[in-house]
């Protein structure tokens, strides 16, 4: 048998994973080795494979997703400082028959947009959240967030998040469980392969809740990386949050089907 | 003999050298290249190719999505 060459294995018919079409072809303004590239491809992946691309509408944060409208191939607008579940309501409300989600960070879901959170779940709008969890405000220059860590430095924190002083961190996602408002809670990571499988199911599932036109909020959190705020290299910065943020922010479904199962 | 060939091909001018693929190989195919792309950065590229098993592990944690994986089977 004659050796098996690249190009006999390069060939249309061969191939089993390309990007998806509903990313655009612009190179994403993330640092190399951040989160939030994978967390919108699984998104955008979601949708191709429901066949919601045409119906749905996405909220971009303020962060360093501010840009997700250039990267995500589908309708897509942008809302002011944590306002993107107020924003995703208003559209959900006039177009019922429209796929709702918004996408945001945790200075913009946890911290300036607390508000907005909490109530938004707490009407029950069957919107999508996803919340991309890095411990810090990234884009600003990694300056401590809610979700920062006990003790973890932050260029706002420089010795360490001190709780006496600075506070504990917020765990949004177990706080917006308990509301009656929310359907589906799950919090998930994208560093690994399985990772990647296991979030990519969650945020199937938050979409298909609003399909189907499940009664609430669809909320999947993304425990992410920062590695140019937290000041590692991409490896390193996932193996540390490995080892850090997932004690603290543990993953798995906490609500599934309106039911508490954490 | 292996019943699968894959390959990857990384698209190399938006590969950011990340290295997030590399760890995520079962079969250690994939390293960094000692050339750096238009960016600067140090792309990744099949080192070992007959490793390659074309189960998408890269592909799927490429945060930039510039992994294309191909398999054949024999
Ligand atoms: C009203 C308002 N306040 C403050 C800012 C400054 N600002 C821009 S991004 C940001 C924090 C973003 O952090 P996060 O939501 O965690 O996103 P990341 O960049 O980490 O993904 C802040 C405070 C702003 N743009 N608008
Ligand atoms: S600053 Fe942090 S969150 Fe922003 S792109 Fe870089 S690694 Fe990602
Ligand atoms: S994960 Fe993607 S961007 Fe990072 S080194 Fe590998 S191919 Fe390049
Ligand atoms: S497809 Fe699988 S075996 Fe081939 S380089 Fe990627 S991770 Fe390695
Ligand atoms: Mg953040």
């Amino acid at each position: 048998m004659a050796e098996i060459t690249l190009e006999d294995i390069i060939k249309p018919e061969n191939l089993v994973y390309k990007k998806t079409d509903l990313l655009t072809d612009k190179e994403l303004s993330y640092c190399p080795g951040c989160g939030h590239g994978t967390a919108h491809r699984i998104t955008m992946e979601v949708l191709e494979e429901l066949g919601l691309e045409e119906r749905t509408i996405g909220v971009a944060p303020v962060g360093c997703s501010v840009l997700a409208y250039e990267f995500m191939n589908i309708d897509m607008t942008q809302a002011a400082h944590g306002r993107a579940p107020a924003v995703a309501t208003g559209i959900k409300r006039c177009w019922p028959d429209r796929i709702v989600f918004t996408y945001q960070g945790d200075g913009d879901l946890a911290a300036i947009g607390t508000a907005e959170t909490i109530h938004a779940c707490n009407r029950g709008e069957k919107i999508v959240i996803i919340f991309i969890n890095n411990g810090i405000y990234g884009m600003t220059g990694g300056q401590m967030a809610p979700t920062t860590l006990p003790g973890m430095k932050s260029s706002t924190s420089p010795f360490g998040r001190d709780v006496e002083t600075m506070g504990n961190p917020l765990k949004m996602t177990e706080l917006v469980a308990q509301l009656p408002g929310t359907y589906f809670v799950s919090r998930q990571a994208v560093h690994s392969p399985a990772a990647v499988r296991r979030a990519k199911k969650a945020i199937k599932k938050a979409f298909e809740n609003q399909r189907d036109n499940k009664p609430g909020l669809s909320f999947v959190e993304i425990v992410s990386n920062c590695n140019s705020g937290w000041k590692m290299t991409p490896i390193d910065a996932n193996k540390w949050m490995e080892e850090n943020m997932f004690p603290f922010f543990p993953l798995g479904d906490i609500k599934v089907d309106g039911q508490l199962v954490k | 003999m292996a019943k699968v060939k894959g390959a990857i091909v990384v698209d190399v001018q938006k590969c950011k050298g990340c290295g997030v693929c590399i760890p995520a190989c079962p079969t250690s195919v994939i390293n960094l290249a000692n050339e750096v792309n238009g960016k600067g950065y140090h792309y990744a590229f099949m080192e070992k190719p007959d490793e390659c098993i074309g189960c998408s592990n890269c592909a799927i944690v490429c945060p930039d999505g510039v992994i294309t994986v191909y398999k054949l089977k024999l």
